[in-house]
Order: structure tokens, then C-alpha cells, then sequence
């Protein structure tokens, strides 16, 4: 088991470098001078060869490739990501003060989403019949509604219409710890509902297809009650495609929370990703870009570990 | 034996009986739609009794055994009567099925490596199965499990409760599998098919173990099996069911001795019986070749006339990043001569099928050499494979998977004679598939049906024109009808036989079963775990084997005769009893 | 032939007629929308503006500018089903090429194939490494079509990878090489046509993936570029007005909810009509 997870890490850690090292050639096997590009925005726009020239100084373009690369690399392993165009802050203090507000938005969606789904997804596997009918409509739903779209509906219905909740931004845990929450709960449902969609859907169909599983009629055999085969043989053998799934998700979500944060006004790591991304603040969206894929990894690595765990015959 | 030999009339002894079965017919469907697949079954079995449901695939047998417990499928229902000890289980509630369940009726499964949960261990599931009827305390608990664990003879039983049903082999596995079946101390034990998956020799110690079990718990024992060699060792009353239906019920000694119905008459023919294919032989609706005792032996060594030639083969599996590799074939010599047919026989990971498909260039050799139409295989270019592939062809063991389900027959029979350049014509290609469909006795116009559209015997009689269309001067046969019902068996056999007669190939005739092997080959190779134990005429081998390891795969073949059976159980018991 | 029409019956209900049958309808009238609605939908009529739906003229009314919402719709439709068919077929192509070639041969192909490319572009959430693009590239079709096609292409590659691992295993694909097919036979001509069941079934499902990305991208500024036509643009001008009024955002979004929800129901009646594992559930 201990090696196991020592290969493990270190295949994560082999993915790390190579994400990385796609990072930086992302920007420098661009055609042409990859500081023209950044400072124009692609083919489309125009800029003046003094940004140019700035922006190459900044980034260090004018030294020989492979001493940027070691140079990159030797920044990422210290911590420095280098400074923000806009305000020459360090990119890891800002990382830092906002990482802090997205994980806290991700992992309350996820936990919310990963109970609700299963338990809804174990009930229409279970009870089939109308529980599931209902129960697979609104999965279907849930993962075809953009998180813009239900985050805008929400704020139109809650906010906006019944005034429960205030429309967006945010005030600290320190300050206001009951308006923290009510700040919190919509953007965290919004992101939640797609989540507890695919969660639901893979549960039902694993149970499903366990339940036609040669061990359960076993343990029918046995004389055990319907609730105890389906909690022991059924739903315990479910989760191991489950783990997988929600893993996944977890990925997806640190993505989506882009849009969910900019629909609610939510200072998190990601809506500060697309304000760079729109200001072409190039060394805040690489450090964003390393920071969440390495948490991605990170979380694939525990996701595997779990699978381990549920399932013997590949421990 | 007091159990072999029939005392009374069903009629007579309905009282005594623990399973009495009436009219019992099991349907599939739902709302107003609903199909029937066993119609009006009726059978008893009575304390102590061993009986037997025979059937071949569809028969109807395991439904009809699962329905006792009411463990069908969610979409079937029961009509007619099934009582247990007197009591009615058809309308029996939910909560009276359970407690019948496990404690009344025991039942053990064909496969126990999907029988059983593969993320609990094995004490675990003793606990389930003993906590469901009666309160124990932890340590009550696995002290029973370890007792059943005992009882049931699983060597190392301490070890046994911490381990998954993955960790244990395919005879262990089945012994936890009635350990958890027995917990209950049973009236009737019920076990559908419980040595199917399992090798001979294993077979042979769970039916053993079985018997032994049901006289010390004094159980019924109701045995589902395809296997008329298993009946005749096991049962003391048999019910032979055909489409659903019931066609036969007797005691055991007079449905072997004279049986009434003309399917168990068919039946009993088709069944391969070791040691006597003379016997079968005289059957007017299987025409076998008479086993001929043997050309001279110096024809076979002329080395002109040798089609395979193995010599010294090793074939090792790499084995995974920092596991040993496996060896599955270790210092293999044998050889195949012009028009031979040569019985290639071991239990499952002798190495059998390796041999085979490295005799094809399926399997890598690592030392040794193959020699096929004097080209060596290890050391081959592409184009002395490619003439490889027209002297050597293979049947495949399950027709179900070795047709591409996308290409109609007619393709897949002419595929070998488009891949390896021998006809380049589609229309004479399309007239070739139509000969060899002709060829294998099937109608010449089924060139344009799929797979699926055909029966497991009809898509092996495509394999074996598949494996023909190239007129190879060897045929490997890798298990070729162990997939099939004993009766398709039969005249799968008899074709390859004719075929073989008639074209004159040479065959290597890969197979667990020696009864199949003794009714073809003119000699056998007999391997155990990648190394030859035994070579020789086919009668040789057979009657009088020199090793140890043959002559005990020759004793666990169950014969189709009560007699021998019930003399070879008296003899493995005295022995056992002696040491 | 009466089998395979009571297959698809079976596999086919109301909702998901329903579904395919929107789908159709979004494809025709997008391929037609200049036809349709001669409405050009960047015309500005600034008298006109934020006019509400049923309003003659303007069936879906105007946004803010006085454009006319059921062109703008349209017009969006057309470029947003061919960025995802863009994307989806370079994801297909790519990603079964990929998971064919490492599921046939294992090994180091399948090191290279799943392991180094597969993984390593899972490794990116998909909507940060889409900005990441963006933000070198620059906005616009030709980028989305790309980076969802590389983005999406693993999805592909593991299912084909699987289906092509346990394919690998039946016999079938061991008797054709057995009787002497070469390799790219063995795999084009044997495997492959026994993967396109799952493959058909994914390409549905990265249709509603794509456009579900692709509108996202497009709400936030950094997909289609205004001024033309996007739905997920329409919902995010839409938001400033849907105080007055909630057209402005609902119309756009039942659109692009409607479009995502109908590819992932005819994904479903797909599976169930092509996958045998489905099938077999209900022969008994």
C-alpha cells in the first residue's frame, strides 16, 4: 500500500512537470514573437512596439529558451511565479489571498452534491418506478443547465424576486459570519446542482447493474433482509465507479467555478482568472493555470487512493 | 449403498417427501404479457435423497431450482405448487421466505468467483450468512464460521476468514461458497451446477465433499448439472427436463439401465464415455471411427512426414513490474504426423491452449522451437508466416466470440483467403464460402447472415469452414465443443471426424475432457502445469497410465454408469479411510 | 426488420422524440436563419429597444440595442452547433485514433497515447485550460473549434481505449490475426467497427459538452466576440435588464438549456439502442 502511494505521488508529481513544462511551451512555441502576440491578443489586434518591448523584458523573453525554461522552472519550485502586469504584485500573494474563498466555495458544493447525488441516485436505482423516473429527469436537467444560466435564474428568483438572499459579493468570516454564509450558499448550490446531476446518474446506473450482480441473489440466497442486501451487496460494491466519477467532478468544478464566481461577483481564485485572462495579465493566468491543475492532480492522486480502498482486488 | 438403489414409488412416498413440486410452471414478463419457460414441472425430493435436474441449456433446469427460494429475476412469477416439509412456499410472505432462506434451503452457485462478493472476505460473509438467522456475538460468530470453514475441509481455515474470494482458488472459493450454504443446518440443500466452472480433479473432490456433507447433516440434496457423468456418481433419482418441460423421472440405476423417453435415449448417446467409445460407437446415430490400435510407430518418426514439430518449448509470460514471470509451457516436446489426430489434454493452466496458439504465431515463443510446413516459427520472416498461416488453421473454443459480429458468414469464411492472398477474386472468394458452408453440412445461401442469427453448434460448424478455407494440412482445435450442449457436442465431433476422413489434415485436438479425446485422437499428450506428464497411443494412456497425475484425471472423469460410479466412490473411500 | 423497428421504439420515448426532434428543428432553421428571419442580427434600433417578446415584428422582442432577439438566437444557433460539431469531430478523430492505437497495442503505445496525452490533458480542468488558450491565442471560432477539440479528445480516447481493451480480448480479433490479417486490417476493419457504438454515443454527449463550454466561454468574453450573435453573450448582456424584464436572460437561456438537454437525451436513446450491455437488461 505504502509503495503504491509512493508510485503514485510520484507519477503526480512526473504529470506536474509535464503540465508545466506545457504551460511555458503553450506561450513560447507560438509563431512568430510570442511578445508580440501576448501584448496584441492574438491575430486580431494591434499593439505599439514599446509594450512589446516591455512585456519582453518582463517576461524575460530576451534570454535563450532553455535558460527561461530552467528559469520558470527553478520560479515555480521556490514560489515565485513572477509579478502581475497590472499591479507588479508578487502572482503568489494574490494567489494566496484569493485560493483561499474558491476552495471554500468547492469543497462545501462538493459535499452538498456528492450526498445529495448518491443518495438520490441509490433511491432510484433501488426503488425504481417513479422515484427513479423522477429522479433521472432531474439529473438530466441538472447537467444541461450552464452554471451561468442556473446562477443567473437563481439570483433573478432568490435576490432579485423573494430577496432572501443579497444578489452577490462577499464580506469576510471575521466580520459577518452569518452574511459569509449567505453569501456563500448561492454561488455553492448553483455549482452544486450539476454536480449532484452526474453523481445521481452514476449511482443509479451502478446500482443498477450491480443489482443484476450473481452475489446479490447470493446474499438473497442467505435469507438477509432487502435493506441489508442492498446496503451490504449492492450500494457498498456501487461506489467504486462512483469514487471515480466524483473525482472527476471535483476536476470539472475547478473550472466551473469561473462562471460561478462572475455570476455572483465572488472574489475566489477564479474570477480573478478571467479578469486577467480579459486584461492579458499573462503571469497571474499561468500562476492560476499551475496552481488548480496541480490541485487537480493532487485531488486525482486521493481519488485513486479511495478506489484502492473500495475495491481489494486491486490493492 | 442403501441410497443407490430405488426402494419405492414417487406415489408411494409423498409423505417423506422435504421438496414436493406440482405443476410448476415459471413465467417471464410483465402486465398482460406473459411467456411461459417451464410448463407444468412435478418432481419430489425426498429426505436423504440425492436428486438430479438434467438439462441441456434452456431446459429450464436452474429456473426451475431457483424458484423453490423464489430467487428469479424481479419479472418472473410462479403458477402451481412448491412445498416444503408440507408448508407452501408459493404464497408464502416475503418475511416467511427469508427465514426459509439460508436456514431451510441452502443453495450453492455455479461460479464462485461471481457468487461471492469480491470486496467482502470470506469470514465476513460467514458472519452475514449466520448472523441473518440467529443473534451471535462477534466472537461466536467467527468461532462458527471457523467450525464451517473445518467442516467444509478449506485448508489453513484461520487464514481462509481474512482473505477475498479473489486470494482463494477456483475449488476453495467453492468450498467457502457451501460452508456459507450449510450455515443454516439445512433440510435441502440445493447446488445448480456447482462444478461447472471448476476442473476435473476439483470436481470431483466437491462432489465428494457433497455427499460426504449430506449424509452427516442428513440433508436432501437437489442437483442441477448438464453432466450425465455427475448424475450417475451423484444422484439416487434424476428428472430429465427438455424445453421447459419434465420428460423423464426415474431412479438413477434404471434411467441409465433402460431409459423410457427417446431424449434421455438421445442424451445418454451423445454423452462421450471414457474408457468405452466402442460402446457408444455401436449406436446407430454416432458414427465413429473405429480406434485402430496403430500403424508402426516408425511412420510417425519420419520426419518427412511430421506436420508439427515441437521441440524443447518454453513459453514464459513477463511478469508484471517486479512480479516473477510465469511459465506456461516448460520443455514441451511433441510432435503431430501426416493425417494424425493428437489429443492435447490438461486441466485449465496446463498450457494447453498456449501450445496452440504458439503452433498459430498467437503466443511468442521464448525458446524451443515450433516447426509448422518445415518453417520454424520463433525464427520466421513475414513471408514464410504467411505461408505458415495456409498450412496451419484453428478452431476456435466459443463460436460465440470468435465470429466478428459485424461481418456476415460468408465473409468471416473467406476472410483467410482474401488476408493471406490465396484467391483474389471476391466472386470465386463468395463461390468458396458457398462449398465450404455446403462443406460443413449448413445451407450454401447463409453466406449473408450474422453471427447471432445462427446456434452456438451452427457458428462452430462456421469456425471449423473458416478454419478449412485454406485446405491447411494442420488443424488446431482449441477446445472446440467445450462451449456446447453435450447432444450439438456430438455431431460437432462426428463432423470433424468425417471432415477430417475425408480431407485427410492433421489435427491437434486441444481438450480437459478425455472421454471427447479418447473418441478421436490416435494419441494423446496428457500435461500438468506447462510440463508433459505422458505421452502415447490413445489406449495406452487411457487403460494403462504410467503416471500418477494421469491415472488420478482418469478416476475424477464421472462416467455416465451408476455401477462403475458408485464401485470407483467405494474404492476412493476405502482408500481414504486406509491412509 | 420489425425487431429493429420495435428496438428502436424501445429505445426511443416521447421525450426523447421529443429531443431529436429539436434538434432537427435547430439544425434547419439555423442552416436557414437568414430565411427565416430576414432580420439582420446586428442591426441596432435604438427606438426599438428592450421591446418584449410577442411584440409584432420581433417575436422574441429586442435586447438592449433594438436587435431583434429571435435573429440573434439564430444566427447564434448556426455558429454555435458548428463550433461543437467542430470540435466534436476533431475530438472523435483524435481521441479514437488514440485510444485504438494504446488499447491494441498496450504497452509503450498505450504509455504514449493514454498515459503522456491522455493524462496529461485531463490534468487541466476543462475551462481553465480553454482560457489558458484564449488568452494566448485570442478569441474567435478557429480556437474554440481547437481547443475544445484537443480539450474534449481524451473523453474519446479513454472510452475507445476500454471498449477496444475488452474487444482485444474475444476471440474474434486473436482468429483474425490467426488467419492472417495484417495489423492495420486487424484494427480498422475488426476493432474498429465493433467501437462505434460507444463512439456514436460520445459524440452526443461532446455536442452538449461543447456547447455548454463554448456558451460559458461566450457569457464570459472570451469566446464568439460580441458584437455577433452568442447565447451565452445574450445572457450576460440580458443580466443587466432582467430586473424589468426576464426575457432578456430566460429566452436565451431555455434556448441553450433546451439545445444541451435534447443532445444529451438523444445520447441516452443512443446507448440504449446501440449498446448491447444496455440491450441485454431487458431480453430475460
Amino acid at each position: 500500500m505504502i509503495s503504491f502511494i509512493a508510485k503514485r505521488i510520484g507519477v503526480g508529481l512526473g504529470l506536474v512537470f509535464v503540465v508545466l513544462t506545457l504551460i511555458f511551451l503553450a506561450i513560447h512555441a507560438v509563431p512568430g514573437d510570442p511578445a508580440a502576440v501576448l501584448a496584441s491578443g492574438g491575430a486580431s489586434g494591434t499593439a505599439t512596439p514599446e509594450s512589446i518591448e516591455r512585456l519582453r523584458e518582463q517576461l524575460g523573453l530576451d534570454k535563450p529558451l532553455a535558460v527561461q525554461y530552467l528559469d520558470y522552472l527553478a520560479g515555480v519550485v521556490t514560489g515565485d511565479l513572477g509579478s502581475s502586469f497590472r499591479d507588479s504584485r508578487p502572482v503568489v500573494t494574490t494567489i494566496l489571498e484569493r485560493l483561499p474563498n474558491t476552495i471554500e466555495l468547492v469543497v462545501l458544493a462538493c459535499v452538498v452534491g456528492a450526498v445529495v447525488g448518491v443518495v438520490l441516485g441509490a433511491a432510484a436505482g433501488r426503488f425504481g418506478g417513479w422515484v427513479d423516473s423522477l429522479v433521472t429527469a432531474f439529473s438530466s436537467l441538472a447537467i444541461s443547465v450552464p452554471v451561468y444560466v442556473l446562477g443567473t435564474v437563481f439570483i433573478l428568483i432568490f435576490s432579485l424576486t423573494l430577496g432572501w438572499f443579497p444578489a452577490g459579493g462577499f464580506v469576510s468570516w471575521q466580520t459577518d459570519p452569518v452574511g459569509h454564509l449567505r453569501l456563500l450558499l448561492l454561488p455553492a448550490l448553483t455549482l452544486s446542482i450539476a454536480f449532484i446531476g452526474v453523481t445521481a446518474r452514476m449511482t443509479r446506473s451502478s446500482v443498477v447493474e450491480t443489482s443484476r450482480m450473481d452475489w446479490v441473489r447470493t446474499a438473497r440466497s442467505w435469507g438477509l433482509t432487502p435493506s441489508r442486501v442492498f446496503s451490504r451487496h449492492v450500494l457498498r460494491n456501487s461506489m467504486t465507479p462512483v469514487a471515480t466519477a466524483i473525482g472527476l467532478e471535483v476536476g470539472i468544478m475547478l473550472g466551473s467555478t469561473v462562471l460561478a464566481e462572475r455570476v455572483f461577483n465572488y472574489p475566489g481564485l477564479s474570477a480573478l482568472l478571467v479578469d486577467s485572462v480579459v486584461n492579458r495579465d499573462y503571469p497571474v493566468v499561468q500562476g492560476i493555470v499551475i496552481v488548480i491543475s496541480v490541485l487537480f492532480i493532487a485531488i486525482n492522486i486521493a481519488v485513486d487512493l479511495v478506489y484502492r480502498f473500495l475495491d481489494p482486488r486491486v490493492r | 449403498m442403501p441410497e443407490n438403489t430405488p426402494t419405492a414409488d414417487s406415489a408411494s412416498t409423498t409423505a417423506s417427501a422435504v421438496l414436493r413440486v406440482r405443476d410448476l410452471s415459471v413465467e417471464f414478463g410483465s402486465g398482460s404479457d406473459w411467456r411461459a419457460v417451464t410448463h407444468d414441472v412435478s418432481f419430489d425430493v425426498r429426505a436423504g435423497e440425492t436428486v438430479a435436474l438434467v438439462g441441456e441449456s434452456g431446459s429450464g433446469k436452474s429456473v426451475t431450482a431457483m424458484s423453490v427460494l423464489d430467487l428469479l429475476p424481479g419479472n418472473a412469477r410462479r403458477r402451481g405448487t412448491i412445498e416444503l416439509c408440507g408448508e407452501d412456499l408459493v404464497g408464502a410472505g416475503a418475511a416467511r421466505m427469508r427465514a426459509v432462506r439460508g436456514r431451510d434451503v441452502g443453495v450453492v452457485f455455479q461460479e464462485p468467483m461471481t457468487a461471492l462478493n469480491p470486496v467482502y472476505t470470506i469470514g465476513t460473509q460467514l458472519r452475514d450468512v449466520l448472523r441473518a438467522h440467529a443473534r451471535l456475538s462477534r466472537p461466536e460468530a467467527d468461532r462458527r464460521a471457523l467450525d464451517l470453514l473445518r467442516l467444509v475441509n478449506l485448508p489453513d481455515p484461520e487464514r481462509r476468514l481474512g482473505q477475498y474470494p479473489h486470494q482463494l482458488s477456483g475449488g476453495q472459493r467453492q468450498r467457502a461458497m457451501i460452508a456459507m450454504a450449510i450455515s443454516g443446518d439445512p433440510k435441502l440443500l440445493i447446488a445448480d451446477e456447482p462444478t461447472t466452472a471448476l476442473d476435473v480433479t476439483a470436481q470431483a473432490e466437491i462432489l465428494d465433499l457433497l455427499l460426504d456433507l449430506q449424509s452427516r447433516l442428513d440433508m436432501a440434496l437437489l442437483l442441477i448439472t448438464h453432466d450425465m457423468g455427475v448424475v450417475a456418481d451423484m444422484a439416487t433419482h434424476v428428472v430429465v427436463m427438455r424445453d421447459g418441460r419434465v420428460v423423464e423421472d426415474a431412479p438413477t440405476a434404471r434411467l441409465f439401465a433402460a431409459p423410457e423417453h427417446a431424449y434421455t435415449r438421445e442424451l445418454l448417446d451423445s454423452v462421450p464415455f471414457l474408457g468405452r467409445s466402442e460402446i457408444v460407437e455401436r449406436q446407430p446415430t454416432i458414427s465413429l471411427r473405429v480406434v485402430e490400435p496403430e500403424e508402426p510407430a516408425a511412420t510417425r518418426d519420419d520426419p518427412t512426414d511430421t506436420v508439427l514439430d515441437v521441440r524443447d518449448l518454453v513459453i514464459r509470460y513477463p511478469g508484471r513490474f517486479g512480479e516473477k514471470p510465469f511459465v506456461a509451457v516448460d520443455h514441451v516436446d511433441l510432435r503431430v504426423g501426416r493425417g494424425d489426430v493428437v489429443g492435447l489434454v490438461g486441466e485449465s493452466g496446463s498450457g494447453k491452449s498456449t501450445i496452440g496458439r504458439a503452433a498459430i504465431g498467437l503466443v511468442p515463443v521464448t525458446s524451443g522451437s515450433i516447426r509448422v510446413a518445415d518453417v520454424d516459427l520463433a525464427k520466421a520472416s513475414r513471408a514464410q508466416m504467411r505461408s505458415v498461416r495456409r498450412a496451419a488453421s484453428i478452431v476456435f473454443q466459443d463460436p460465440a466470440s470468435s465470429l466478428d459480429p459485424r461481418a456476415t458468414i460468408g465473409a468471416s469464411i473467406a476472410a483467410p483467403l482474401r488476408w493471406n492472398d490465396v484467391e483474389k477474386d471476391p466472386r470465386l472468394r463468395a463461390r468458396r464460402a458457398r462449398e465450404l458452408l455446403e462443406l460443413v453440412r449448413l445451407p450454401a445461401d447463409w453466406v449473408d447472415r450474422y453471427p447471432h442469427e445462427l446456434s452456438g453448434g451452427q457458428r462452430q460448424r462456421v469456425g471449423i469452414a473458416r478454419a478449412l478455407a485454406v485446405r491447411p494440412s494442420i488443424l488446431i482445435a482449441d477446445e472446440p465443443t467445450s462451449a456446447l450442449d453435450v447432444s450439438v457436442q456430438a455431431a460437432v465431433l462426428r463432423l470433424l471426424l468425417e471432415l477430417q476422413a475425408e480431407l485427410g489434415f492433421s489435427c491437434l485436438f486441444i481438450s480437459h475432457d478425455l472421454s471427447v479425446v479418447e473418441r478421436l485422437a490416435t494419441r494423446v499428450v496428457v500435461l500438468n502445469r506447462g510440463r508433459v506428464e505422458e505421452q502415447g497411443d490413445t489406449r495406452q494412456i487411457l487403460h494403462h497410465p504410467q503416471e500418477e497425475y494421469t491415472r488420478r484425471l482418469i478416476q475424477a472423469v464421472p462416467v455416465p454408469d451408476p455401477v462403475v460410479q458408485a464401485d470407483r466412490r467405494r474404492l476412493r473411500l476405502e482408500s481414504a479411510n486406509a491412509s | 426488420m420489425l425487431s429493429r423497428f420495435r428496438r428502436i421504439a424501445g429505445a426511443f420515448s416521447v421525450v426523447r422524440w421529443t429531443a431529436l426532434a429539436f434538434v432537427l428543428l435547430l439544425v434547419v432553421l439555423s442552416v436557414l436563419a437568414p430565411i427565416v428571419v430576414p432580420t439582420d442580427p446586428l442591426a441596432q434600433d435604438v427606438a426599438n429597444r428592450l421591446l418584449s417578446p410577442g411584440t409584432p415584428g420581433h417575436v422574441l422582442g429586442t435586447d438592449e440595442y433594438g436587435r431583434d432577439v429571435l435573429a440573434r438566437i439564430l444566427h447564434g444557433a448556426r455558429v454555435e452547433l458548428l463550433i461543437a460539431l467542430g470540435a466534436s469531430a476533431v475530438a472523435a478523430v483524435i481521441g479514437s485514433l488514440l485510444g485504438l492505437v494504446g488499447g491494441y497495442f498496450g504497452g509503450v503505445a498505450e504509455f504514449l497515447t493514454m498515459r503522456l496525452v491522455g493524462d496529461v490533458l485531463l490534468a487541466f480542468p476543462p475551462v481553465i485550460l480553454a482560457l489558458l488558450i484564449v488568452t494566448i491565442y485570442g478569441p474567435g471560432e478557429w480556437t474554440l473549434i481547437a481547443v475544445m477539440g484537443i480539450l474534449f479528445a481524451p473523453g474519446f480516447a479513454r472510452i475507445v481505449y476500454g471498449q477496444t481493451l475488452s474487444v482485444k480480448r474475444l476471440e474474434y480479433v486473436d482468429a483474425a490475426k490467426a488467419f492472417g490479417a495484417r495489423t492495420a486490417t486487424a484494427l480498422f476493419r475488426v476493432v474498429l467497427p465493433n467501437v462505434t457504438a460507444p463512439i456514436i454515443v460520445q459524440f452526443s454527449l461532446v455536442m452538449a459538452s461543447a456547447i455548454l463550454l463554448e456558451s460559458g466561454l461566450s457569457y464570459l468574453g472570451l469566446g464568439v466576440v460580441a458584437p455577433a450573435p452568442s447565447w451565452g453573450g445574450m445572457v450576460a448582456s440580458g443580466q443587466r435588464y432582467m430586473g424589468n424584464d426576464p426575457s432578456t436572460i430566460l429566452v436565451p437561456s431555455i434556448v441553450v438549456v433546451l439545445t444541451i438537454l435534447s443532445f444529451g437525451l438523444l445520447a441516452d436513446a443512443l446507448r440504449d439502442l446501440l449498446d448491447p450491455r444496455a440491450r441485454k437488461g431487458n431480453h430475460a
